[in-house]
């Protein structure tokens, strides 16, 4: 049960939340915790859905395992919650299958680094036609706070409860390298330039990539005395410098230091789908059968199969 | 059209009109995480005293008049518990200097003959 | 439903086993594959990638099993019938996905073209040392079905049935070949397109509106929908209730999983196929599959020749396991011969089903070659004294 609370009940009833037509309010509350980022990044997401007009109905989105992960069932959308860093080849098959679908893959770092790191490059070298929206909230949190890739040296967290002294990976970095055509870094702080990372993202054909730095008031910034989510956002705040363009080595994150933000990378390189057509036709010509062309896959909504063959 | 919007506001004598906006709260969702507090840029909002079923003490308007509906309370939201959305009601506020009118970021532009209906 | 006569290569051909597999898949309707190469399974997926740009589809080759084995499944939801091939170390794998496939009931085959094991093994010999894998590799509870071909011919009569079922049940269906079958040369004849019969995707015909994606309407399977269609659905491998949302209580799962059970085993007469021979008056009964089977058969012939009176079942689909047929048998059989190219795995199964009737002789392999008749024969004679 929702209940408004209207600081001025002789106007007009309030019109509803933009961002609730794109939830499943059947399952809210969410199991967020207090001052978690992650449902902050889905405001923005929300908002881009809005702003690039995209029709919802061939919008897929697909996450993995983690708090991140659990997105996927907050959302109303197709949604796929897949297994361990495995999201983005998941998301891979349906948009190969059905390249009409506009295929997000929204995940946190763990996920996508660690387990699923061959993936994330890999797809980035192929330039798959994806939306990554990477939630790095430096630490794995779902299962109570180990070290991640991503995790900052001399951090603390329950697998180095000593301080951490592995090297962390530069995501922009890493993804850049690979292949990404878009690279942007933002943090939950900077709420309307997110929005607008991903509504770029959805402009833009290729593997895009959108990290999102984000409070884990829990356990990240607990075990490390880094105080709650709102310390943490004042901390975006103040230590974040905006750097469009910067180069992607020089925007490693260290513990408490500074946060370089900003789209680093706007490229333009041939996607997955253009290459593979255009390779199929230069090698067989006519013989080239282009099931994109045809329809792909989906069946009509209104149910059945109405063929006379299966196919 | 800014041309004219200054035209305009030097001609009124009470001074720029900014837009009104509204809250709402869904009191069961909050987590008292405080950002929309933090990050409403006119300081609309206080962590009230009440608490909700969960034991968390939600947001309340503490000044309505300075509500824009920007909706960053929205936006900041993890929780999505509270939203801010614009009105038609208008507010005339006073004319401080040239300066602050300048910079003044009016959200609502209005054409001169509606205003001053 | 007919196949669609464009995956359809109608014709005598003189192809092996993989070959005749990925005949099978496009013959069935399979437009999408993901694919990582392994021996002996390779040439499956060679030439599918030769094949599907010209009849409707595609492939593409991940960068491991691990990427194959979901990717495909991320196909099927986004509307194909796909499929993945592999052997040992790649099913190992794949298992994970697997145990996903079941939960979500993704209608899919996985090809496992066995060979030496465990871990690198003999990658270029057979064995048939995967088949409790097939059943029990995954963790937690669940069905799939498994069919074991001897045969090229049988891999393309057979792969089109594996997907059939996959549709019927949407389950994950195991395509146990192994290298032997798999690299075989023999005479396979595809049919034309209108004598071969399809199973199309069980496709929901309710509206958007309402609709549950695991809501199963007391006949155990839900129908499916895509992505794309606007019915904004949920898939989890959690566990999860008829709307698809996780809902992780001990009700829920025992209702989950006992369906995920049920869907499967309740229909076991209608996905075991075997075949049988001189079963009635048999003394002894020899059980096999896949290549071993036809070396059986000549281990069969030798110990008719000396008066003895064998029959054979030879098992078609090995999960879910004939119980019934083999306690069947067991009332009458003195004994049953499982020869199998490994230590002894579907022998153990048949020792359980015959329930202490029948005493069960395993003539292990551990791979790397086929039986000799010989070696099945010995056994037989001792089984038969």
């Amino acid at each position: 049960m929702t209940q408004l609370v209207n600081p001025i009940p002789h106007l007009d009833p309030a019109p509803g939340n933009p961002v609730e037509p794109f939830l499943r309010s059947d399952r809210m509350p969410h199991i967020w915790c207090p001052g978690c980022g992650i449902g902050t990044t889905v405001n923005c997401f929300a908002e881009a859905l809005i702003e690039s007009k995209i029709d919802l109905k061939t919008l897929a989105l697909v996450s993995g395992i983690g708090c991140t992960g659990r997105v996927a069932g907050y959302v109303k959308l197709d949604s796929f919650h897949t297994t361990h860093g495995r999201a983005i080849p998941f998301a891979t098959g349906l948009k190969l299958a059905n390249p009409k679908l506009n295929v997000v893959v929204y995940s946190g770092d763990g996920d996508l680094s660690a387990i699923g790191g061959n993936h994330l490059i890999h797809a980035a070298r192929r330039n798959i036609d994806l939306k990554v929206i990477c939630v790095n909230n430096l630490i794995y949190a779902m299962t109570g706070g180990q070290t991640a890739p991503t995790t900052p040296g001399h951090a603390t967290t329950s697998t180095s409860p000593y301080g951490t002294f592995e090297p962390a990976f530069n995501l922009p970095h890493l993804v850049e390298a690979a292949g990404a055509v878009y690279v942007a870094r933002w943090t939950t702080f900077h709420v309307r330039q997110l929005a607008r990372s991903i509504t770029e993202a959805f402009n833009k054909k290729g593997f895009s990539f959108i990290e999102v730095i984000s409070p884990c008031p829990t356990l990240y910034q607990r075990r490390n005395k880094l105080g709650d989510g709102l310390d943490t956002m004042k901390y975006y705040k103040e230590k974040s410098k905006t750097k469009h363009g910067a180069p992607t080595s020089e925007v490693g994150l260290t513990l408490n230091g500074e946060i370089i933000v900003g789209k680093f990378v706007d490229r333009d390189r041939p996607d997955y789908g253009s290459l593979l057509k255009a390779q199929m036709h230069e090698s067989l010509g006519d013989k080239y059968v282009d099931y994109d062309e045809e329809q792909g896959y989906a069946c009509s909504a209104d149910g059945g199969c109405e063929e006379d063959s299966c196919h | 059209m800014l041309a004219n919007w200054r035209e305009f506001s030097r001609s009124c004598s009470s001074g720029v009109f900014v837009a009104k906006g509204r809250v709402s709260i869904v009191v069961e969702r909050c987590k008292a995480c405080g950002f929309c507090v933090e990050f409403c840029p006119t300081k609309v909002l206080a962590l009230s005293s009440a608490f909700n079923s969960k034991g968390y003490h939600p947001p309340h308007v503490v000044a309505p008049e300075k509500c824009s509906g920007c909706d960053l309370c929205g936006m900041y939201c993890p929780d999505f518990a509270i939203y801010g959305h614009r009105t038609d009601e208008k507010k005339a506020a006073p004319l401080k200097s040239e300066k602050a009118t300048s910079q003044a970021k009016p959200v609502q532009v209005q054409p001169a003959r509606e205003a001053q209906s | 439903m007919k196949a669609d006569p464009r995956g359809v290569l109608t014709g005598t051909h003189f192809i092996d086993g993989d070959h005749a597999c990925c005949e099978g898949a496009l013959a069935a309707g399979a437009r999408f594959a993901a694919g990582y190469p392994i021996t002996p399974s390779t040439e499956v997926v060679e030439r599918f990638a030769q094949r599907v740009p010209t009849v409707g589809g595609c492939f593409i080759q991940m960068e491991d099993e691990l990427a194959a084995s979901i990717t495909l499944q991320g196909g099927v939801w986004g509307g194909a019938k796909a499929f993945t091939v592999t052997s040992g170390p790649g099913f190992s794998l794949m298992m994970e996905h697997i145990g996903y496939a079941a939960m979500t009931e993704t209608p899919c085959v996985f090809v496992d073209v066995q060979r030496g094991g465990p871990s690198t093994g003999l990658p270029t010999l057979p064995a048939q040392g995967d088949m409790m894998q097939a059943k029990w590799g995954s963790h937690g509870d669940y069905e799939i079905i498994a069919l074991c071909p001897n045969s090229p011919q049988e891999c393309f009569d057979l792969t089109i049935k594996a997907f059939n079922f996959a549709e019927e049940y949407r389950v994950p269906v195991m395509f146990m070949m192994d290298e032997v079958v798999g690299h075989m040369t023999e005479k396979v004849v595809i049919p034309p397109a209108d004598q071969i019969e399809v199973v199309p995707r069980n496709h929901t015909h309710k509206p958007v509106e309402g609709f549950l994606p695991y809501a199963t309407n007391g006949n155990q399977v839900p129908e499916m929908v895509h992505a794309g269609e606007g019915y904004k659905f949920h898939v989890t491998g959690l566990t999860h209730d008829e709307r698809g949302y996780p809902n992780m209580t001990p009700a829920v799962q025992q209702k989950l999983i006992t369906r995920l059970q049920n869907k499967i085993r309740n229909a076991v007469d209608r996905i075991t196929m075997y075949e049988e021979e001189a079963t009635q008056n048999a003394d002894v009964i020899v059980v096999s599959y896949g290549i071993t089977s036809r070396v059986a058969q000549r281990a069969i012939d030798m110990a008719r020749a000396r008066g003895l009176k064998v029959g054979k079942l030879r098992l078609i689909t090995a999960w879910p396991f004939p119980d019934k047929k083999i306690a069947e048998l067991a009332e009458r059989a003195k004994a049953f011969v499982v020869p199998e190219l490994n230590l002894g795995q579907m022998s153990r199964e048949v020792e359980r089903a015959s329930g202490g009737k029948a005493k069960t002789y395993l003539v292990p392999h551990a791979g790397g070659s086929v039986h000799r008749p010989e070696e099945i024969l010995n056994v037989i004679l001792e089984a038969a004294r």
